[in-house]
């Protein structure tokens, strides 16, 4: 998809809740092989998809340095909604200031439904029709007890407000480009706690089709290729599939390492590429191209291709970069996950 | 709470704003309709700084009904950094770090959820600063 040039990101924010539980932790409940990562984050009792958005939303308000009255829209990209009708959207846009003029509501598309609502904002902001525009991905998933996902299911989100120049953009979007079809990979039904799977089925056909689909089709429509761009960031629902997407697309560890959080953070779902690219964009200098590329099951990917802008140099201070949250942590054990999680009966 | 009344307070709780008596000055936090000290109606709204220290704390281990699930839970008196203190619950961290005088900021959390059907009541609580 083309985009009008000066286009881009005007600030970014990430939120990462405290708890993590070892992979090795579940393990020595349910048993188990290898584990696929470290460690997961995992919401406090009070805290839920609502209140991650927030606090990456409010973080890249700060970082944008703009009124929030100029604000147009607010996406919450979720498959872990608190309420099953009420948007989450609004709540953030009341929370940040943001009400009463503005567009809200909730994107469902498994792990990809905040690179979606990117979209949205970029499509939003480039025609004119609003100054700003904010897209949030922020999930806190479940993985049924003693299931593969479970080691990895997490909690987290990034949120990302769109602008065009003049407005000051700390990374500028050269192109975007998706690759859905229908895949039966994975899914939740209505009312159901924890999703269904196809075990091997997640890889060749869903998410390795896809990601290399998406990257290969966006960088065929703009020329460029690996060699081009400095980092890029994979979603990462384990440690395997990213690194093996760079591989097959021939890009460096070194290009997709400053992005990969998932060891010590887990499959944070709709959070884990915009987080990704947070991270990458916490450490990249001007000049320095990104690729980044989410995956949703369902299945469907999101690429998009960035130019760090000058501006990034200025802001980088200004708020926590997500390695802070990655080193923000305190331990629980499976009980007290239990707990947090509603896992035990009363 | 009943959903009308959170529903009236979201915005004051949700971004942190009190009131200001025009006629004296003072602030208060939550809001209420008339000055505190002086009895005056004529009230401002005004934004509260977002940042402060602990003055004093306490672990509540047995708490009021719907609280059940967070308990043991720490509540503090914190002084924002505009002087305005504000009784509140303090979280991501364990009772043995607490310290008087440390930095605190606002964030943004379930502060009360009406079982399996209700609403979710969202506000404030403070954690230490993350910088
Ligand atoms: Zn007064």
């Amino acid at each position: 998809m083309k985009i009008d040039r000066g286009v881009g990101i005007v600030g970014y924010g990430a939120y990462i809740p405290m708890n993590r539980l070892r992979a090795s932790e579940v393990k020595r409940v349910w048993g188990g092989s290898g584990t696929p990562i470290e460690e997961k984050s995992v919401v406090a009792m009070d805290e839920d998809t609502i209140t991650i958005a927030v606090e990456c939303a409010r973080y890249a308000v700060k970082r944008a340095g703009i009124d929030p009255q100029e604000i147009g829209a607010v996406y919450v990209g979720t498959e872990s909604k608190p309420y099953a009708v009420k948007p989450s959207g609004t709540v953030v846009a009341e929370a940040i200031g943001a009400t009463p003029n503005v567009l809200a509501a909730d994107y469902e598309f498994a792990c990809k439904a905040g690179t979606e609502a990117f979209q949205t904002c970029i499509g939003l902001v480039s025609s004119g029709m609003m100054k700003y525009a904010m897209a949030i991905g922020a999930d806190t998933a479940q993985g049924r007890p003693g299931d593969a996902l479970e080691y990895t299911a997490s909690c987290g989100g990034a949120a990302y407000i769109f602008g065009k120049k003049p407005a000051r953009t700390l990374a500028e979007i050269e192109g975007s480009c998706s690759y859905v079809t229908d895949t039966p990979d994975f899914w939740r039904r209505e009312h159901e706690m924890y999703p269904r799977h196809g075990n091997r089925f997640t890889g060749e056909p869903a998410y390795f089709k896809h990601v290399i689909g998406a990257a290969k089709e966006l960088m065929g429509e703009l020329g460029t290729e690996a060699g081009d761009y400095k980092y890029a960031v994979f979603h990462q629902p384990n440690v395997k599939f990213p690194i093996k997407a760079a591989r097959t697309l021939g890009f460096s560890m070194d290009a997709i390492k400053p992005g990969l959080i998932v060891p010590f953070v887990g499959n944070t779902y709709s959070g884990s590429t915009p987080l990704g690219l947070a991270a990458t964009l916490d450490i990249a200098d001007p000049g320095d191209r990104i690729l980044a590329v989410s995956y949703g099951s369902g299945a469907g990917s999101d690429a998009f291709s960035l130019t760090v802008q000058d501006a990034i140099t200025n802001d980088r201070r200004l708020e926590p970069a997500v390695s802070r949250f990655v080193d923000r942590k305190r331990y629980i054990d499976y009980s007290v996950y239990s707990k947090l999680r509603g896992k035990i009966v009363k | 709470m009943s959903v009308p009344r959170y529903w009236r307070e979201t915005k004051y709780r949700y971004r942190l704003i009190g009131q200001m008596c025009a006629q004296c000055g003072s602030v208060m936090f939550p809001r209420s309709g008339v000055c505190s000290p002086c009895g005056s109606v004529d009230l401002e709204e005004v934004k509260l700084a977002e940042t402060g220290h602990v003055v004093t704390w306490t672990v509540v281990r047995n708490p009021p009904a719907g609280y059940m699930e967070y308990a043991p839970y720490l509540v503090a008196l914190v002084e924002l950094d505009d002087g305005v203190r504000v009784l509140s619950q303090l979280v991501d961290i364990e009772p043995i770090k607490m310290k008087t005088g440390m930095r605190v900021e606002a964030a943004f959390r379930r502060v009360k959820v009406d079982g399996n059907s209700g609403i979710i009541e969202y506000g404030y609580k403070f954690r230490p600063l993350i910088e």
